[in-house]
């Protein structure tokens, strides 16, 4: 039977790692790299590391940087931010990337979806959204890290995402982020219904109930979370112990 | 120490598959160079992305050919790994149709749900459980889970070759082997302490 996955987010900007509340109030967590060793010793199910300043400074991924931690990196690795051509999303996958995670440029461009799966195969396309959730409780797509709206509904982003050849979708409500008070169930369940693809649910996991929440109520395949793991005692191997217990199947 | 050719065809990600062969104490080297083949102890075809794409490359640099003779003709253990498995098949239905290596009878398709919930890609841990005993899976336990990332399975045409199946969309062919040619679904590379485990299995033969 095929395990869910728990996947540590570690977002990068200015030289570190960085966790903040709903994308602003941005803390200091340490060095990539060592992070990087200490989920590959603890044998974690997969990594989701994204440079969350490159598309807004328009800057390139840090390619360098990408190839000295996929180097230490034995795990599943999905590498974002700042992919806006083929050519980017070749070369991460030339210094180590698994997938690549496109966001902004997704958006903007959704062709490029269909190019990079044509040329490399729908597995390595991680199309990734940030979504707000309106006072009027519309949900909209926002891209830039969160600072430019966009009109677009991600339901509907997500089937033509999904069409034109996405292999997952990482789904980050922007308000639920670093909050730690739940994931967004509801969006959640849209857009997992909304897809054949698997949706690894992102923001908002305070305590590993809220993991549970999102695969069961929320249905997703896969869950990311940061902040449990960087700021509390709790564990990605706890967290399988508990969803466990609970009759999810977890690898150990 | 054994020297690993890890194929390069500009299909991407043969850094990983080169720095677990490192850590599983061989000598890897990623080339195209018939020279570099022909003194090479082993073979592995790594590979993401799309059939069509793979095999023309692989054929407008000749690495069929000076493959085959090192491992048709020679003997020497060859490996693929995910798409590199798949590229070991007569054909391939991954976006038209399109001839592969032929090495082991077969056929590429895609997955098929077998129920609503089941979503593909299949991506993620899950079992590999072996159909016969090989020399890949030893010090593995049956069922141990590896790492899967992919839409497309290979069906053996003769049930000898199918080495282990994994449950998902009714079961498919994760590990197919004849003589010294071997092909996995998954991704050792990227599968932790049974990956490397079955890496230097492979790095034994």
């Amino acid at each position: 039977m095929l395990k869910v996955r728990i996947m540590p987010t570690l977002l990068y900007r200015d030289f570190e790692l960085v966790k903040g509340v709903g994308f602003d109030s941005w803390r200091g967590v340490g060095s990539a790299m060592q992070a990087i060793r200490v989920y590959n010793m603890r044998e974690v199910d997969e990594l989701i590391f994204l440079d969350i300043t490159a598309t807004r400074e328009e800057r390139d991924p840090d390619f360098e940087l990408i190839d000295d931690l996929a180097d230490e990196c034995f795990m599943p690795l999905t590498v974002g931010g700042g992919v806006r051509s083929l050519d980017d999303v070749r070369r991460l996958l030339d210094v180590g990337a698994d997938k690549v995670a496109i966001n902004s440029e997704a958006v903007r461009n959704p062709e490029l979806i269909r190019e990079v799966a044509q040329r490399f195969g729908s597995q390595c396309v991680v199309v990734s959204i940030d979504v707000r959730k309106q006072a009027s409780g519309r949900y909209e797509i926002f891209t830039h890290s969160g600072h430019r709206a966009t009109g677009v509904d991600p339901v509907v982003f997500v089937k033509e995402a999904a069409r034109l050849g996405a292999g997952e979708i990482l789904l980050t409500s922007i308000e639920r982020d670093g909050a730690m008070e739940g994931y967004d169930l509801v969006l959640i369940q849209q857009v997992s219904e909304a897809v054949d693809i698997p949706v690894i649910a992102s923001g908002g996991a305070g305590i590993y109930e809220d993991l549970y929440k999102a695969l069961t109520i929320g249905n997703a395949a896969a869950v990311a979370a940061a902040s449990i793991f960087h700021f509390t005692e709790q564990t990605p191997l706890a967290a399988k112990d508990y969803l466990y217990s609970k009759g999810i199947p977890v690898r150990f | 120490m054994k020297k690993v050719a890890i194929l390069e065809y500009g299909m991407g990600n043969v850094d990983s598959v080169f720095r677990a062969v490192e850590e599983c104490g061989a000598n890897p080297v990623i080339t195209c160079a018939e020279a570099e083949i022909k003194n090479a102890d082993c073979i592995i075809l790594p590979g993401v992305g799309a059939f069509g794409d793979a095999i023309q490359n692989i054929r407008q640099r000749r690495l069929d050919e000076m493959v085959a003779e090192r491992v048709l003709d020679r003997g020497i253990p060859f490996l693929g790994i995910c798409l590199g498995m798949q590229l070991l098949a007569d054909k391939s239905y991954e976006f038209g149709e399109h001839r592969g290596l032929g090495w082991i009878r077969g056929e590429v398709v895609r997955l098929q749900q077998d129920s609503p919930s089941v979503r593909i890609p299949h991506v993620g841990w899950n079992e590999v459980c072996p159909e016969v005993d090989s020399p890949l899976l030893q010090g593995i336990r049956p069922g141990k889970d590896l790492y899967f990332v992919h839409s497309y399975h290979f069906v053996c045409e003769r049930a000898e070759n199918r080495l282990a199946t994994t449950p998902y969309c009714g079961g498919f062919t994760s590990i197919v082997g004849e003589k010294n040619i071997f092909g996995v679904q998954f991704h050792p590379e990227k599968s932790q302490r049974a990956g490397f485990q079955l890496l230097r299995n492979f790095l034994a033969l």
